[in-house]
């Protein structure tokens, strides 16, 4: 069974554009103009039970106002939602009882009382049972570490401490479907590691579907098997992870740091043929050759028997680069 | 029912996270009451009665209303605006109940919290310099109880209307000030009604603002009695359920219009 599925979703927005000028906003005052912007464009999608799905794009390629269509906030221009078996915005209050919801930048605890009020009030309003709230609450707040926590005002917390908790508060109710809006934020290394592991930990004990949206492309290589991938509105890849880095991704990076200044024209004569491009690297006498695959072994041993190195270094091409990439290009190929 | 009671429950201990402001309130109370006291005791200058009302009766008026306001008073519409702008009302709307229904449980939890820590205290203040006189029947305090409880429903259904607009123009700070200046001015809270010209007491028949504080304020000085305080508590009721209608059509109408900001 499908967790979500989207049909043809379409949401517009009437945007005011204000004349310039103090003239203009005289004119303002009397008449508006409005423009019309496509923030979700057609898109069609579905995720099955269990999945955990990477939502990408850049800023303001839909991916929130999708996320706040799912969870029946926002109300669809045009289009078919289905979540967990429920029409959201139809349904609201019956519908958000089987979703957990992270605003990553939007705290849902109370900003003046103790982490433990929110989580009893937010006992009461799912009407969670003592009973149920001691095993599965006694479990998440485990494994987040955030026992220690609980008898403090949410103001006096690090945003680290107070993202664990906010994320506890959205699984009070064990929702079988968690939506994870830039969960990751501005939280240092730790604390991502630690939530990534407790949400794939989540999904293998109790099979919770994940849909999340972020930036950090660590998060995504750390989580999802499938992406699917927005720009302005647009659906432009959904699949695997592993098939956006086989298809754009492809061949290695090979950092060179030389010994003496080199010039482009000189490594681009010397491993004419391959098909390599080089850059120059960020740091003095360091080239990065952008290589296909299966060429690496035969460029080093080209530039190390024409050159001194101090250093050379393989990567393959980095997620955030195959994004960017994309990106620049606007649209998937093939 | 258990999570709005959660809810009055965790409105006091967030009224009880800023207690200062309180006391300070209590304080400003009694000065608004005293000015109001001897503002009027030059205006009767020893005249026994205006208006049918006499002066102690018209101390009583003022002490009530003011300390009635505390109970019925919130800041709903303010709220709603603010969570409109900021996009907080996203965080509302995944939660499984009525945002309305729980905006107003909120209020039901400041304005107990401030009839108990505010406007009982403060009446105490008030009665040991001024001379009120109470009702001693216990059927006027109960009328009094329902009318008061009638004036917050009136009240915080303005408020939340006055919010739902905000869904509409964002900001309404203009708006909001207005409605409350208003509120404050025709209800009877500063002047008793019946002080006011003949047009304007018939024109202030079609709003509900004097449902607010005029009748209980009324009922608790026993100015009005027998049938007037059944008429005022009808009144009272019946706006109580005609402005259930514009909320709910405004309100989804306004769910349609969301636009949530900041990402």
């Amino acid at each position: 069974m499908n967790a979500i599925e989207v049909e043809h979703l379409r949401k517009e927005f009437k945007v005011h554009i204000s004349r310039s000028g103090l003239v203009g906003a005289f004119r303002d005052l009397w008449t508006r103009r409005y423009t019309l912007v496509r923030a979700v464009d057609d898109i069609s999608f579905a995720v099955k039970q269990g999945e955990i799905v990477g939502y990408i794009g850049e800023n303001g390629a839909g991916k929130s106002t999708t996320i706040k269509m799912l969870t029946g906030i926002l109300t669809p221009t045009s289009g078919r939602i289905v979540v967990n078996g429920m029409n959201p915005h139809k349904e609201r209050e019956k519908f958000v009882r089987t979703i957990g919801v992270v605003f990553g930048q939007r705290s849902q605890l109370w900003w003046d009382i103790a982490v433990q009020e929110s989580f009893r009030l937010l006992k009461k309003v799912y009407r969670v049972s003592d009973e149920q709230y001691r095993r599965h609450m006694g479990e998440v707040i485990e494994m987040l570490e955030i026992g220690p926590l609980l008898d403090k005002p949410v103001r006096k917390l690090s945003l680290g401490q107070r993202m664990r908790c906010e994320l506890a508060a959205a699984l009070i109710h064990n929702p079988p479907l968690l939506f994870l809006d830039e969960p990751t934020i501005g939280l240092d290394v730790l604390v991502k590691l630690n939530i990534r592991q407790f949400l794939k930990q989540l999904n293998e004990r109790y099979g919770t579907t994940i849909l999340l949206t972020t930036h950090d492309m660590s998060d995504i290589e750390a989580l999802c098997e499938r992406v699917i991938m927005l720009d302005e509105g647009k659906i432009i890849y959904d699949g695997s992870l592993e098939r956006l880095k086989e298809r754009w991704g492809q061949g290695k990076r090979v950092a060179f740091t030389f010994a003496e200044a080199v010039t482009a024209a000189f490594l681009q004569q010397l491993t004419e043929g391959l098909g390599v491009a080089w850059k120059k690297g960020e740091q003095s006498n360091v080239w990065v050759a952008h290589v296909p695959p299966g060429g690496v072994p035969e460029v080093v041993s080209r530039v190390a028997a024409r050159c001194a190195l101090q250093d050379i270094r393989i990567h393959e091409v980095p997620t955030e680069e195959i994004v960017r990439n994309i990106y620049e290009e606007g649209a998937v190929r093939g | 029912m258990d999570k709005y009671m959660e809810m009055v429950r965790i409105r006091f201990l967030m009224m009880l996270a800023y207690r200062t402001n309180y006391y300070t309130g209590i304080l400003i109370y009694a000065i608004n009451i005293a000015a109001y006291y001897f503002l009027w005791s030059a205006i009767y200058g020893g005249k026994s009665s205006m208006q049918g009302m006499s002066l102690g009766q018209m101390t009583t008026y003022v002490a009530i209303s003011w300390l009635a306001r505390a109970f019925y008073f919130n800041n709903l519409d303010r709220e709603i605006a603010m969570e409109i702008r900021d996009g907080k009302v996203a965080v509302e709307l995944i939660r499984p109940y009525s945002y309305l229904g729980m905006k107003a449980v909120q209020g039901l939890g400041e304005g107990l919290f401030r009839l108990f820590f505010l406007s009982l205290p403060g009446l105490l203040v008030v009665s040991l310099f001024l001379p009120l006189q109470f009702p001693g029947h216990a059927k006027t305090w109960l009328s009094f109880g329902l009318s008061l409880l009638f004036s917050f429903i009136i009240f915080s259904e303005l408020n939340l209307l006055a919010g739902v607009v905000t869904f509409f123009t964002f900001r309404n700070e203009g708006l909001l000030r207005a409605k409350r200046f208003i509120i404050d001015l025709f209800s009877g809270l500063i002047l008793p009604l019946s002080f006011y010209p003949d047009w304007a007491q018939r024109a202030m028949m079609y709003f509900p603002f004097q449902a607010i504080s005029y009748i209980p304020s009324m009922i608790i000085t026993e100015s009005f009695k027998g049938a007037a305080v059944r008429d005022g508590l009808l009144l009272q009721a019946t706006w109580c359920i005609v402005l259930l209608f514009p909320i709910g059509w405004l309100w989804r109408a306004a769910k349609k219009r969301l636009v949530v900001q900041g990402g």
